[in-house]
């Protein structure tokens, strides 16, 4: 189970909104206590309704603001505009790293969008579940 | 002269676990070629069969995409670090 701030699971649900009809997609940036300190909302470099490609340029940029916070880039986020949050076989094909949280926004339900997460190893997808809470530590 | 390469997770345990190793070259090219001597299955993932850039990785330079320098002829010496990103994609 993974702890997840309400804002970075509002930070996600925005940006798979303003990049409609198009997928969207970004990066989680893990902190020591393996919480998620930080969503990247990134362009999705092909443009597509099917598909996305992180921008190489603005992944290495927020791979530099993590590593400087001391945080680690080991999580995606992505939409599916028109269908639910679940890995599609492209993404189980395309999601080598086995110790990633894989993050799909199902927007299939425009006025009930879904945010689940998943592991996927060895082309198999587990549930990886996210509870949504504030964090009281600093 | 020794260059750092930073490596992501996918790829470290082709370096001993290692998120930083110190590899030789003056080019970007050079420094793969001196990294497929030391760390052989890393070499792997790096470059093609013809010996260019693997499709899904990407190669950075300090704070440069060296598909918009001089790819794998890219100039490097000791102050450069080379991060390597494998490309982030699905559907």
């Amino acid at each position: 189970m993974i702890v997840v701030d309400p804002q970075i699971r509002e930070a996600m649900l925005v940006h798979a909104e303003n990049c409609l009809p198009e997928e969207s997609c970004g990066l989680l940036a893990f902190g020591p206590d393996g919480r998620i300190r930080m969503a990247y909302p990134l362009t999705n470099d092909v443009h597509s309704n099917t598909n996305y490609t992180i921008e190489p340029r603005e992944h290495f940029k927020a791979l530099r603001h993590a590593e400087a916070q001391g945080w680690e880039i080991s999580g995606v986020f992505h939409s599916h505009p028109d269908s639910a949050a679940y890995p599609s076989p492209t993404d189980v094909r395309l999601a080598p790293d086995p110790t990633w949280l894989y993050v799909v926004v199902g927007m299939g339900d425009r006025t009930n969008p879904e945010v689940r997460g998943f592991r996927i190893l060895d082309g198999e997808i587990h549930d990886e579940t996210l509870t949504f809470q504030e964090r009281t530590e600093q | 002269m020794s260059t750092t390469i930073n490596l992501p997770t996918i790829l470290r345990g082709h370096a001993g676990g290692r998120r930083i190793i110190e590899v030789a070259g003056m080019t970007v090219g050079e420094v793969f070629a001196d990294v497929s001597r030391s760390y052989p299955k890393l070499a792997e993932q790096l470059t093609s069969p013809d010996g260019g850039l693997a499709v899904f990785m990407n190669v950075f330079v300090d704070d440069e995409d060296i598909r918009y320098l001089a790819g794998l002829d890219t100039a490097v010496d000791e102050n450069t670090e080379i991060t390597i990103l494998p490309a982030v994609a699905g559907g």
